[in-house]
C-alpha cells in the first residue's frame, strides 16, 4: 500500500499494460519527452522508446484514424486526446470508423484501441479546456464509455480497458488528477462494467462518476450531519450503464438524484432517469431529479464555480426529492 | 521517379505511358515492364473480366437488384494494373469503387454486391485477402492505411531494413481535399510509412470536376509533403502496373511513402444515382473512349500475334459465365434475419443490449400467429 495522485496511478497503470503486452503502444501529442501536459505518461517513452510511445503530429483525426490502422494490424494503441475540447477533429473517425469495424466486419476485425480524454472543469482554463463530451460517445452503439475517479480506479481501470477488444473511450477527471489516494496495486480489482456503491445510504440514492464522485461524497457528509442518509454510486462505466446495480440500490431508497458535469440535455441523467423511470416506475417516491452543468456552452472561468454543480446544489436536489 | 525536384521533374514526361491509346509499346526514360506473352494475356483477361462484373451490377441495380451501385467503367486498368503489382503480404484499403482491385485479391465478386444489395456492410473477412472492407466515408481509410504501414514498422523489417509487405491506400480526386487525406500523407511523412497513395482521379467528384479540387495536378501535392509523386496514365495497365511496382518495392525497402496519380476518367455515372447529363458535355466522354483501356492492350495483342480469335472467344466465354455467376448469385443472397442486427456490436456484449434483443424478439414473435 502506497500513496498515489491518480495522475501517478494512471501512469503506473499504463506502465504495467506496457510491461505485460509488448504490442500496446501510446500515441497522442506530447506524450513522449514531455510526458504528456498531465504527465500521464511521463518516463514511458524513456523506457519502453519511441515506437512505443509516438509523439505525433497535431492532428486528432490522424491519432484516432492511424490507431485503427495499429489496431487492424494486431497493435493495442492507447491514444491520449490532450483536452476534451480537442476531440472533435476525431469524431467521425471515432464514430464512423472506430465504432462500427467489428460491426461491419461480421466480427472479423477487432480495434481494441483505448482513447484517453481528460474531461470536466474546475481548473480556471481558457475555452475548449473543461468540457463534458461523454454524451456524444456515449450514444454512440459500438463504443464503450468509461470514467475513473480515484487512483485505485485509475491503476486498474486503464489496465482493464487496454485489455478490452472493443473500442473504450476512458475519461479522466483533470481537477481530481493531484487528488491523493492509497493503492494497494496487488488487490483484486472489480469488473470493469460494475458500478460500486462509494457510499451505502437508505434515504437517497445519488449517481455520479467522474469528478463528481467527490462531490457526491462531500454532500453525504454533510447531509448526514442533518441526519439525512445518502448512497452514492460511482456509476464507472457510462456505457453501457451497470443498471442492475442502479436499480438495486433506488428500490431500496426509492429516490434518486444524478449528478453530472455535463449539460442536462439529452445527457447521461435523462437516460438513467428514462430508465429507472421504465424499470423501477412503482417503488418511485419522487421523479429522477438530475443536478448538471447548464445548457449552455462551458463559460469564462471566473464563472465555472456557479456552472459546476456542488455540495450545495447536490443537497438541494436531495431535499427536493425528499419533499416530494 | 519524379521527386519533386524541378530539375528532375523537367528531365522527363509529365504523364508515364507504356502502352498508348493505339496499342503502341512507349518507352520511359524511368519505368520499364518486361511481360511474357501469357501474362499479357492474363492482363487483358482481367481487364475483360471486371468490367463484365461492372456492366453486371449496374444492369442488376436497374432490375432492381441492388439499392445503388457504384462503377468503375473507365478505370479498369488503373485497378488490374495497380492490383496486379501487388505481392502476397501487401493489404490493400480500397474506397468503394475497387472491384477490379478485389478481383486482383480473389475477392468472389458477390461478396462486393452485398453493401449495394444491402444484405450486409461489407462481407468479406479483410486478413483473408489482404483486402480491407470497402470505406465509404470518403478518405477515411488512407488514415488506416498508413497506422496499418506503421504497424507493419513497428514489427521490424529484415537485416537490410526491408519490410515483408507494403500498404496501399485508394483514394480518389475528390478524396484528395479531405483533411483525413492531407493528415494521413503528413504521418506517412514524417513516420517514412511503407504505404503507397493510389490516387485515381477520375475528373469527377460527383458533379465536381478536379478544378473544383486543385489548382495544380495532384501528383504534385506530394512534394509538399516530403515525398515524390508521379502522374501515370491510369488507363495503361502497363504504366499503372511499372508504377506501382516501383512505389510499393520502394515502400518494402524502408524508403517511404508515394503519391501515385493515376489520371483517367470516371466514364459511368457517379453512382446509379447520378446523372452526369447535368453536369458534363457528352463530347468529353466521346475523347476518353478513345483512350479506353481495353481495346488498347486488345490491338496490342493481336497485332502482335499474342491473341487469336480463339483466345478473345475464349475470354468471352468466360466472361459470360462470370456475369452469370454475379447475376444468379445476386439473387440468392439471402436477407439477413431481423435479430441478427444486434450481432457483432461488440466483442464482449452488454445486458443492455441482450435486453433490448430479448424485448424486440418477444415483440415479433407476438405477430407470429396474426401473419
Amino acid at each position: 500500500m502506497a500513496t498515489y495522485t491518480l495522475a501517478k496511478a494512471l501512469n503506473e497503470g499504463l506502465r504495467r499494460a506496457m510491461e505485460r503486452d509488448p504490442k500496446v503502444v501510446i500515441m497522442g501529442e506530447d506524450v513522449g519527452k514531455l510526458g504528456g501536459v498531465f504527465r500521464i505518461t511521463d518516463g514511458l517513452q524513456k523506457d519502453f522508446g519511441e515506437d512505443r510511445v509516438i509523439d505525433t503530429p497535431l492532428a486528432e483525426s490522424g491519432i484516432v484514424g492511424t490507431a485503427i490502422g495499429l489496431a487492424m494490424r494486431g497493435f493495442r494503441p492507447v491514444c491520449e486526446i490532450q483536452f476534451d475540447g480537442f476531440v472533435y477533429p476525431a469524431f467521425d473517425q471515432i464514430v464512423s470508423q472506430l465504432a462500427k469495424v467489428h460491426y461491419r466486419s461480421a466480427g472479423a476485425v477487432r480495434l481494441p484501441v483505448v482513447i484517453r480524454i481528460p474531461f470536466g472543469g474546475g481548473i480556471g482554463a481558457v475555452e475548449h479546456h473543461s468540457e463534458s463530451p461523454e454524451a456524444y460517445f456515449a450514444h454512440t452503439a459500438g463504443l464503450k464509455v468509461v470514467a475513473c475517479s480515484n487512483a485505485t480506479d485509475g491503476y486498474f481501470m486503464i489496465q482493464q480497458v487496454i485489455a478490452s477488444d472493443d473500442p473504450v473511450i476512458f475519461f479522466e477527471p483533470k481537477r481530481r488528477y493531484w487528488e491523493k489516494a492509497e493503492l494497494d496495486t496487488t488487490a483484486t480489482p472489480d469488473p470493469l462494467w460494475q458500478a460500486r456503491v462509494v457510499r451505502p445510504g437508505t434515504d437517497v440514492t445519488v449517481l455520479a462518476y467522474g469528478p463528481m464522485v467527490k462531490t457526491a461524497l462531500e454532500a453525504a457528509s454533510a447531509a448526514a450531519a442533518d441526519g439525512v442518509s445518502l448512497e452514492v454510486i460511482d456509476l464507472r462505466a457510462l456505457s453501457p450503464l451497470d443498471m442492475a446495480a442502479v436499480l438495486e440500490s433506488v428500490n431500496r431508497t426509492r429516490r434518486c438524484v444524478v449528478v453530472h458535469e455535463a449539460p442536462a440535455n439529452v445527457g447521461l441523467g435523462a437516460e438513467l432517469a428514462a430508465r429507472i423511470t421504465e424499470q423501477a416506475f412503482y417503488t418511485l417516491e419522487a421523479p429522477v431529479l438530475r443536478v448538471t452543468g447548464f445548457d449552455t456552452p462551458y463559460p469564462a472561468s471566473r464563472v465555472e464555480e456557479d456552472y459546476l454543480p456542488d455540495l450545495d446544489r447536490v443537497l438541494d436536489a436531495v431535499d427536493r426529492s425528499l419533499a416530494f | 521517379m519524379s521527386d519533386g525536384d524541378p530539375s528532375v521533374a523537367e528531365a522527363h514526361p509529365e504523364l508515364v505511358q507504356l502502352l498508348s491509346p493505339e496499342g503502341e509499346r512507349v518507352a520511359h526514360p524511368h519505368y520499364s515492364i518486361d511481360l511474357t506473352p501469357d501474362e499479357f494475356r492474363a492482363l487483358y483477361r482481367d481487364l475483360v473480366l471486371v468490367r463484365r462484373i461492372d456492366i453486371e451490377a449496374t444492369a442488376l441495380q436497374r432490375q432492381g437488384e441492388l439499392g445503388i451501385w457504384a462503377s468503375l467503367l473507365g478505370q479498369e486498368a488503373a485497378q488490374v494494373g495497380s492490383g496486379r503489382a501487388l505481392a502476397p503480404d501487401d493489404f490493400v484499403f480500397p474506397t468503394y469503387r475497387e472491384h477490379g482491385v478485389a478481383w486482383c485479391r480473389d475477392v468472389d465478386p458477390l461478396w462486393l454486391l452485398g453493401l449495394f444489395r444491402g444484405v450486409n456492410l461489407g462481407g468479406w473477412d479483410p486478413n483473408a485477402h489482404n483486402f480491407n472492407l470497402y470505406t465509404i466515408v470518403i478518405g477515411s481509410q488512407t488514415l488506416h492505411a498508413t497506422g496499418y504501414a506503421m504497424g507493419i514498422q513497428r514489427e521490424g523489417g529484415g537485416p537490410d531494413g526491408s519490410y515483408p509487405g507494403a500498404v496501399i491506400a485508394y483514394f480518389g480526386d475528390g478524396a484528395s481535399s479531405q483533411g483525413d487525406v492531407n493528415e494521413s500523407f503528413v504521418w506517412a511523412s514524417v513516420f517514412n510509412a511503407p504505404v503507397v497513395f493510389f490516387c485515381q482521379n477520375n475528373q469527377w467528384a460527383i458533379s465536381e470536376p478536379i478544378e473544383k479540387q486543385s489548382r495544380i495536378p495532384l501528383y504534385q501535392r506530394a512534394r509538399g509533403f516530403g515525398f515524390p509523386g508521379v502522374r501515370v496514365d491510369g488507363n495503361d495497365v502497363l504504366a499503372c502496373l511499372a508504377v506501382t511496382r516501383a512505389a510499393l518495392a520502394r515502400a518494402r525497402e524502408g524508403s517511404g511513402p508515394t503519391l501515385v496519380e493515376a489520371y483517367t476518367y470516371r466514364m459511368g455515372a457517379h453512382t446509379t444515382s447520378d446523372d452526369p447529363t447535368r453536369y458534363r458535355l457528352a463530347s468529353d466522354l466521346e475523347s476518353w473512349k478513345l483512350k479506353d483501356p481495353i481495346e488498347r492492350v486488345k490491338a496490342y495483342l493481336v497485332r502482335n500475334g499474342l491473341a487469336d480469335a480463339d483466345f478473345l472467344d475464349a475470354v468471352q466465354a468466360e466472361a459470360d459465365e462470370l456475369a452469370a455467376h454475379v447475376r444468379e448469385g445476386c439473387r440468392a443472397l439471402p436477407d439477413p434475419e431481423p435479430l441478427s442486427m444486434f450481432d457483432d456490436v461488440y466483442v464482449e456484449g452488454t445486458p443492455h443490449l441482450d435486453r433490448q434483443r430479448e424485448e424486440f424478439a418477444t415483440y415479433l414473435a407476438s405477430f407470429e400467429g396474426a401473419r
